[in-house]
C-alpha cells in the first residue's frame, strides 16, 4: 500500500511553444508542422509522427519537431525513444526548460526519481519561473518521500511505482491536451490563457526582434496596492508578537513596493547581510541579476495578498503569501515565503522560497 | 524584449520547503521531556566506543536533526543520506528522509508526516527518535559510578546496566574491582514497560541477573536477530515474590529492521545486531552481571567504597561466627524472614544446630565475592561467591547466593542458597 499522493502526480508534459525563438522557418513548413500538431492532439499519433518524420528528414535539427516526436513518442509508451529524444533536445539547446521537465516526467514514470529531480533542477535553472517543473519536481520529492516513508514503515514499496505510472500517464493525455494551444501565426507567442506560467523562454533575443503580444486588458491599476493592514491574520495573540507582526508586514509592503517601483537599491536594501542568494551564488552576482530584472521592465507592478505569519522567535518570523507579479510581458502569481529577521530595528529577508 | 519572470527566479532549483514547519519538527523533538532545549553535544568526541564503525548511525542521525533545526535542510538531507547508505534498515533514518524530502513540497507540522499511515508504527518511530535524542543529549556523570556495583569480583570481566527509561544498556569494564564506563547502546524494552510479573505480560523484569547462556543465531528464528543470551529471570528474590515467566532475553533485530522502537518486545532486551556482536565478546557465560534498572543512581566512587566494606564486613562477620561454631552468633546473621529453598528460617535454624552439635571444627573460606545492590531497593544487596567449607566431619565447595536485607543499621541474610 502506498500513502502518497492524495493528488495524483500531477507531472505536466510541457507544451514547447517554439515558434517565438527558433526563428526563421518557412511558411509551407509551419503548416506542416500545425499539421502533424494537430494530429497529435487529435490522439492520432501514428499518423502525426509520420508528419513530424517527414519534417525531420528536411531539417533534421529542427527543435520543434524533435520535441513534438517526442511527445508523440511519449503518447506511444515508447518511453526510451522518447527519453532519447528529450535528452538530446537538452544537449542541443540546454537553455530551454521543457526538453529537461519531460526528460524527467519519463524518468519518474520509470521510478528512477533521482534523475527526474536531476532533470528538473535543470530545467529550473534554466528558467527559474518555469512552474510545472516547480510543480513536478515538489511531486517528485512527494514521491521520493514517500518511498521513504514505505522504507521506514516497512510497506510493500511495489504498489507505490505502479501508482505513480497510472497517475501520470493519466496526467499526460489531459495536460497535453489542453496545455498546448494552437498558435494562430506564427512568431507569436502563446496566447495568454493557455499557461501562463510555461512562459516561452530565455535565449535573449534582440529587443527589436520580438514583439511581445500583450493582450493589453490587463488591469493595470487594479494590480496591487498594499493590502490594508486588517487583511492580516495574525497567527499570535501576544502583543509583542503583534508588534513584530505589523513591522514585519510594513516591511513586505516596503519591499513590494520598492520592486513595483524599479528601486534598485531600495529593494535590495531589504535584504540581510547573510541573506542567502537562490543559487548560492555571491551577493553581488545575485545582485547584479536583481538589478537587470527590477531595472529593466517598463512597468512592475507587485503584490502582497494573504500574508501569514509565523514567528519563530522574536528575531525570526516569516510570512507566507500570494505573490501577484505583473509587468508588461508577464503576469505571474505564486506563493511565496519571506523568512525576516530582525538586525537591530529592522526586519531584513534573510531568505526567499518560493512553492506552495 | 521579454520580461524576465520573477516569481520563481528567488531560490530556483532549489524549491524550499515552508521552514517554519520543519523547524517544527525539531522543536518538537527537542521538547521532549528531560530533554530541555538543551544543546546537543559531541558526543562523539568522548563516547569511546569499541570497534567503532565508520558511521555512528544514532549520532549521525541526531546530527540530522539538529541540521533541521538549524534550518539545514540539505545538509540533513546529506546526513541522513550517509546514515542510510551504511544502514540501510534505518527505519527511524528512512523516516526523517521522508519528511525531509516531503517537506519541499508541502509544510510539514511534525515528525513522521507521512500521509495516510497507519499510527502505530509512525508512533513507535517517534518514540525511538525521543529516545534516541533524550540519550544522545544525555550528560553520563563522568565522575561518578552506578549504586548498583558494589563489587565486582576478579572473574567479572563486565558488568550490563540496563536504565529502561533511558533506552540504554551500560557496559562497565573492570578494572581491578572499579567499574568504568566503557560504553552504552539503544536498547528495546517490553511493549508494556517493566516489572514483569508473570508469563506473557510482556515486561522487563528489573533485578540482579546474569548471562545463563549463548544461543548461536543459526539455532534462532530471525527474530532475534544475531544471537540471544538469556539471563537468569526469575531469580531466587523474583521467586520469593511469586513472579513468574521465564526466557528474559538479551537479542538481537530481526534482519529486516536496523532498531526496533523503545517497547516492543516480549519482555527481552534488544539491540541492534550489530550491538548485540560487539556485546557478545563481553559475555562470559554464568559470569556477566545484568542489572535491570528504572534509573541508575549515580554516586561518588567514595559511596561505593564505603557500601562495599560496611557489606564487607557483615559478610565477613557472618564467616567468621560461621567457623567460630557459636551458633547463636551464627544464627543471628539471618534475618526473620529467611528462606532458603522450601526451608523457613526455623527449620533452617534447627538443622544447623543440629549439625553444628556433630562437628568439632570448621573451616570457610571466601572466594570471589561480588556484591550488587538490587535496583529500586537500597535495603537489598545480593552477594555470591565461592565458598571453601571444610569441617572434622564433612567438606565441600560451591557457589552461593545470598540476599541480604538492611534491617535499621544492620544486614541480615534473607535468603541463601547455592548458585
Amino acid at each position: 500500500m502506498t500513502f502518497m499522493p492524495s493528488r495524483p502526480l500531477s507531472v505536466q508534459i510541457a507544451a514547447l511553444l517554439a515558434a517565438l525563438f527558433f526563428g526563421s522557418v518557412c511558411n509551407a513548413q509551419n503548416d506542416e508542422f500545425q499539421e502533424a500538431q494537430k494530429l497529435f492532439r487529435g490522439g492520432q499519433y501514428a499518423q502525426a509522427l509520420e508528419r513530424v518524420d517527414v519534417l525531420l528528414k528536411s531539417s533534421p535539427k529542427d527543435a520543434r519537431s524533435r520535441f513534438l516526436k517526442g511527445l508523440i513518442l511519449t503518447e506511444q509508451n515508447k518511453t526510451a525513444e522518447a527519453i532519447r529524444i528529450f535528452s538530446a533536445l537538452t544537449e542541443d539547446y540546454p537553455e530551454l526548460p521543457e526538453p529537461y521537465n519531460n526528460l524527467a516526467v519519463l524518468y519518474a514514470q520509470q521510478g528512477q526519481y533521482d534523475k527526474a529531480r536531476n532533470a528538473l533542477d535543470l530545467s529550473i535553472r534554466t528558467h527559474p519561473s518555469y512552474a510545472t517543473a516547480h510543480e513536478n519536481l515538489g511531486d517528485i520529492y512527494a514521491k521520493m518521500a514517500s518511498q521513504a516513508y514505505d522504507k521506514a514503515l516497512q510497506l510493500d514499496k511495489g504498489n507505490a511505482g505502479a501508482q505513480t505510472k497510472l497517475g501520470l500517464i493519466k496526467e499526460l493525455f489531459s495536460s497535453s491536451g489542453k496545455g498546448v494551444k494552437p498558435s494562430a501565426t506564427k512568431g507569436e507567442p502563446v496566447e495568454k490563457g493557455a499557461t501562463v506560467l510555461t512562459a516561452p523562454v530565455a535565449k535573449p533575443a534582440p529587443a527589436a526582434a520580438v514583439t511581445p503580444q500583450t493582450p493589453p486588458s490587463a488591469p493595470a491599476a487594479a494590480a496591487s496596492p498594499p493590502a490594508p493592514a486588517k487583511a492580516v491574520e495574525p497567527v499570535t495573540t501576544k502583543p509583542a508578537a503583534d508588534q513584530s507582526s505589523a513591522e514585519v508586514l510594513k516591511t513586505v509592503y516596503g519591499w513590494a513596493q520598492a520592486w513595483s517601483n524599479n528601486d534598485v537599491s531600495s529593494y535590495l536594501a531589504y535584504y540581510a547581510k547573510d541573506f542567502r542568494t537562490p543559487q548560492g551564488e555571491s551577493r553581488s552576482e545575485w545582485e547584479a541579476s536583481r538589478k537587470v530584472r527590477i531595472a529593466k521592465p517598463k512597468k512592475i507592478e507587485v503584490g502582497v495578498e494573504q500574508p501569514k505569519i509565523s514567528v519563530t522567535d522574536a528575531k525570526r518570523i516569516s510570512v507566507t503569501f500570494r505573490q501577484n507579479y505583473n509587468s508588461p510581458n508577464l503576469k505571474v502569481t505564486g506563493m511565496k515565503t519571506l523568512v525576516m529577521v530582525k538586525n537591530g530595528d529592522r526586519w531584513q529577508i534573510q531568505q526567499e522560497l518560493v512553492g506552495s | 524584449m521579454l520580461a524576465l519572470p520573477d516569481l520563481h527566479s528567488v531560490n530556483a532549483g532549489k524549491p524550499r520547503p515552508l521552514i517554519t514547519a520543519v523547524i517544527t519538527i525539531a522543536l518538537l523533538l527537542w521538547a521532549t521531556p528531560g530533554t530541555g532545549a538543551q544543546e546537543v553535544r559531541s558526543k562523539n568526541a568522548t563516547k569511546t566506543q569499541p570497534n567503532t564503525p565508520v558511521v555512528e548511525p544514532e549520532s549521525a542521525l541526531v546530527k540530522t536533526l539538529v541540521e533541521i533545526r538549524n534550518n539545514r535542510l540539505d545538509e540533513a538531507l546529506i546526513e541522513v543520506n550517509t546514515v542510510l547508505a551504511s544502514y540501510p534498515n534505518f527505519r527511524l533514518a528512512h523516516l526523517i528522509k521522508g519528511d525531509l524530502l516531503l517537506s519541499r513540497s508541502r509544510p510539514l507540522k511534525e515528525l513522521g508526516e507521512a500521509p495516510n499511515a497507519p499510527r502505530e508504527p509512525v508512533e513507535d518511530l517517534r518514540e525511538e527518535a525521543h529516545a534516541r535524542l533524550a540519550r544522545y543529549n544525555r550528560e553520563r556523570p563522568t565522575d561518578r559510578v552506578p549504586k548498583f556495583l558494589v563489587k565486582l569480583n576478579a572473574e567479572q570481566k563486565h558488568a550490563l546496566i540496563v536504565d529502561t527509561r533511558q533506552s540504554t544498556l551500560y557496559v562497565f569494564e573492570n578494572r581491578n574491582g572499579e567499574p568504568y564506563y566503557l560504553t552504552d547502546y539503544y536498547v528495546t524494552i517490553g511493549k508494556n514497560g517493566v516489572d514483569k510479573h508473570k508469563e506473557g505480560d510482556k515486561r522487563t523484569p528489573l533485578g540482579v541477573y546474569h548471562v545463563t547462556s549463548n544461543l548461536p543465531r543459526a539455532k534462532l528464528p530471525d527474530l532475534y536477530g544475531s544471537g540471544a543470551y538469556p539471563i537468569s529471570y526469575p531469580n531466587e528474590f523474583d521467586k520469593r515474590e511469586g513472579r513468574g515467566g521465564k526466557g528474559i532475553w538479551l537479542h538481537g533485530t530481526p534482519s529486516a529492521t536496523y532498531s526496533r522502537p523503545p517497547r516492543a518486545s516480549d519482555g527481552c532486551v534488544a539491540l541492534t545486531n550489530q550491538d548485540l556482536d560487539i556485546l557478545g565478546k563481553s559475555l562470559q557465560i554464568g559470569i556477566t552481571p545484568v542489572i535491570i534498572s528504572e534509573g541508575i543512581e549515580w554516586v561518588k566512587p567514595e559511596a561505593v567504597t564505603a557500601l562495599r566494606k560496611e557489606l564487607l564486613t557483615e559478610v565477613e562477620a557472618w564467616r567468621k561466627d560461621w567457623a567460630s561454631l557459636n551458633i547463636d552468633a551464627y544464627l543471628q546473621h539471618y534475618a526473620p524472614g529467611f528462606t532458603s529453598g522450601s526451608q523457613s528460617l526455623d527449620e533452617w535454624k534447627q538443622q544447623k544446630r543440629s549439625l553444628n552439635a556433630s562437628k568439632t571444627w570448621i573451616k570457610v573460606g571466601l572466594k570471589n565475592v561480588s556484591v550488587f545492590l538490587y535496583p529500586g531497593r537500597n535495603d537489598l544487596a545480593v552477594v555470591a561467591f565461592e565458598q571453601n567449607y571444610s569441617s572434622s566431619n564433612l567438606s565441600n565447595q560451591m557457589r552461593k547466593r545470598q540476599y541480604w536485607l538492611r534491617e535499621k543499621a544492620s544486614w541480615r541474610i534473607l535468603y541463601e542458597g547455592s548458585a
